[in-house]
């Protein structure tokens, strides 16, 4: 069982959904990034979405392009990044972190020794947005392999056919796209997603979350209905980008964020 | 390069025959290519592959794009014997692959008419494509009002800057130009955010990519569309000399013009095949976009290739006076060409590319677009050194109309 599992079984049992918190690591600077990360449990996070920063995140919107270029100008690296996560774990046993990017800067860090100091680190799952299941050979199968989760993402072109393909070697749970786009994009359609997740989990046992385009606490709490939980980033992320010029409330108003998000999730 | 990599590509290697097999199923060309896209894209990667799987089995699609390629393009595009450039440099003899002569100005069209052929067949109604130095966009754009489509480019605002006549004339042809912001607004930025489009449009939008770049099945298809510069030189050059070039040269940014030249004589062992980079302000500075000399293995828009990139993965902007060539990737056939060998790549700077461009013009009367410029700029470097009865082609890919006025700007000279 990773701390993962232990977390989905621990929510089901109280009937509890789970809200997952994206930031990016190093945005607006080190400091103030490990600040808000070390903050967002008591916020409410029941999980945490890291992301690696990356100078050309196809996947995402302006938000979170801004917030990579923002990591990047202050000097984070993956290395960085990790560091991060050790020193969050010096203080933290029991929140999941989970790591989100792109494929070239692990490649580029060498696939093995990432893994490894991923593990050490006290990383728990990795979401790699390039790296479908045809290349699972890649990373996906030797990060299982050494007890990380690979999360995938499943999406409203991923039909019933594909569905499978997608979800074997999928670990610790499925992460369903809302829509067909980019982060930060449209709002997702309720009923669309609540259908689509309901199919999903005709084919799984794995807790299903859903993530892109969910801003506000009504449509946390809406879509968290018919989810297991509930992705939020570039909300979150903006919130770092209105600060950027004064921040010495950054990390408050982002946990305060996080806060009503958390509490949107669990509404009943 | 990673030794996991390493390991797989030693295997390839070693059962290596021909150069002309790849991709494999899982669109490689050894370690390099491959399918790296998100999700929400796969499934129309996988239909792109099979639709023009079955493409390449119809006669009726052959004929059609032949007929285009005939009377639409002007296909064949001449070889020319450069006779006055030949004496200039006192060595081998010169010709030119005339591919500036198509409609729209360079070798882009070839590709264009292929994939909008498709995107016909696919019944797609919504045609996007990025764009560097304009020349792709141009013929996109062209392509998209011979057929009737709606079509959106993606375009860095830096290159909008340089390349004004090239957008003038998309708007001309109805495409709407999306200025892009992102990074240094070139080539890359226009890719990634053409891209994001794709992703938001699944259902109606086909993506016509420029280069052998991109996610399986793009640079193979791409290829094979230009591949018919390549025949037609082969052709060309036995009724003209009786006999096979003894050496290919053409410039890269992608790769898509010198794909399509060498891709028919890969299996010829005796022709000698070079690939000439842009070399920016010279290879031992930062600004260049020579991805094979000064790049290393990773993973961008969709595959693994040679990546100019920094210490921590992250991509860097390429440099060149040619907005059509720096880009901070290749294809990733020209990465397995690279490494086994096959053919050579060497680069030429901004300037040895601007001194090429303004001789050709003066002794030949052909101004070239700076990109072609850049293998000129090699034959320089190598032709008065080889016998005359050297049979030397180059592919004059594109027409300088486009850059006359970043030329006159280079030489200070005020329009």
């Amino acid at each position: 069982m990773s701390r993962i599992d232990d977390l989905f079984a621990d929510l089901q049992s109280r009937n509890r959904k789970a809200f997952v918190a994206f930031i990016t690591a190093g945005d607006p600077d080190v400091q103030i990034s490990a600040e808000i990360l070390a903050g967002l449990p008591s916020a409410g996070a029941d999980i945490i979405e890291l992301g690696m920063p990356f100078t050309d995140p196809m996947a995402d919107g302006p938000a979170i392009q801004a917030a990579s270029q923002r990591a990047l100008a202050a000097g984070q690296t993956l290395k960085g990044t990790l560091n991060m996560v050790a020193d969050f774990r010096a203080g933290n046993d029991a929140t999941p972190i989970v790591l989100m990017g792109y494929y070239n800067p692990i490649y580029h860090y060498g696939v093995d020794k990432f893994i490894a100091e991923a593990k050490q680190a006290g990383v728990d799952g990795l979401i790699i947005v390039d790296l479908p299941a045809e290349e699972d050979d890649e990373l996906c199968l030797p990060a299982m392999q050494a007890g990380l989760n690979f999360i995938r993402l499943a999406t409203p072109t991923t039909d019933d056919k594909r569905l499978p393909h997608v979800l074997n070697n999928t670990s610790g749970f499925v992460y369903y796209v809302s829509i067909t786009g980019i982060t930060g994009a449209a709002a997702p359609q309720q009923q669309a997603v609540a259908e689509n997740i309901a199919r999903i989990k005709r084919q799984t046992q794995l807790p299903v979350c859903v993530g892109f385009g969910i801003r506000t606490p009504e449509q946390a709490a809406a879509l968290a209905a018919s989810s297991d939980g509930v992705v939020v980033g570039s909300a979150l992320v903006d919130v770092i980008a209105e600060t950027a010029e004064n921040r010495a409330d950054t990390v408050k108003r982002v946990l305060a964020l996080a806060s009503a998000l958390a509490e949107g999730v669990n509404r009943k | 390069m990673p030794p996991r990599a390493a390991k797989i590509w030693g295997s390839e290697l070693a059962q290596e025959n021909s150069y002309r097999e790849g991709p494999d199923d899982k669109g490689r060309f050894g370690l390099y290519g491959g399918r790296f896209v998100a999700e929400t894209l796969m499934p129309l990667i996988l239909d792109l592959e099979a639709a023009y799987e079955a493409a390449k089995q119809d006669d009726g699609f052959a004929a059609q794009l032949q007929d285009l390629q005939t009377h639409y393009v002007g296909r064949p595009s001449p070889l020319y014997f450069a006779e006055r450039l030949t004496e200039h440099y006192g060595g081998a003899k010169i010709y030119l692959k005339r591919d500036e002569l198509n409609h729209t100005g360079s070798h882009k069209i070839n590709n264009c008419l292929g994939q909008i052929l498709l995107a016909k067949r696919m019944g797609k109604t919504r045609i996007i494509a990025e764009t560097g130095a304009g020349q792709h966009g141009v013929a996109v754009a062209t392509v998209a009002a011979r057929f009737g489509l709606p079509c959106t480019v993606f375009m860095g605002a830096t290159d909008i800057e340089r390349q004004k006549p090239n957008v003038f004339r998309m708007k001309l042809l109805g495409a709407d130009i999306r200025p892009v912001t992102s990074g240094a607004g070139t080539l890359k930025d226009a890719m990634n955010e053409a891209l994001r489009d794709w992703v938001t449009h699944v259902d109606d939008t086909f993506y016509i990519i420029g280069t052998v770049a991109g996610p399986h099945p793009y640079p193979a298809m791409v290829r094979d569309f230009q591949s018919i510069i390549g025949r037609e030189t082969k052709r060309q050059m036995l009724e003209r000399e009786g006999r096979l070039p003894d050496t290919l040269i053409a410039c890269i940014g992608g790769g898509s013009n010198a794909m399509g030249l060498f891709h028919p004589f890969l299996d010829e062992r005796d022709v000698n095949i070079i690939g000439v980079e842009a070399g920016g302000f010279g290879l031992d500075t930062p600004d260049h976009a020579a991805s094979l000399a000064g790049g290393t293995p990773g993973i961008l828009h969709g595959n693994r290739t040679y990546l100019l990139q920094d210490d921590d993965g992250q991509i860097i902007e390429g440099h060149s006076i040619s907005a059509g060539l720096d880009y901070p990737g290749i294809g990733p056939e020209h990465a397995y060409l690279r490494d086994t060998g096959r053919v050579n790549y060497v680069s030429a700077t901004d300037g040895e590319a601007l001194e090429a461009f303004q001789l050709i013009t003066r002794l030949e009367g052909i101004i070239p677009a700076l990109e072609p410029s850049h293998a000129l700029a090699h034959v320089g470097k190598i032709a008065g050194d080889l016998p005359p009865e050297h049979l030397l082609v180059m592919n004059m890919c594109g027409r300088g109309d486009k850059d006359v006025f970043a030329v006159a700007d280079h030489l200070n000279v005020t329009l």
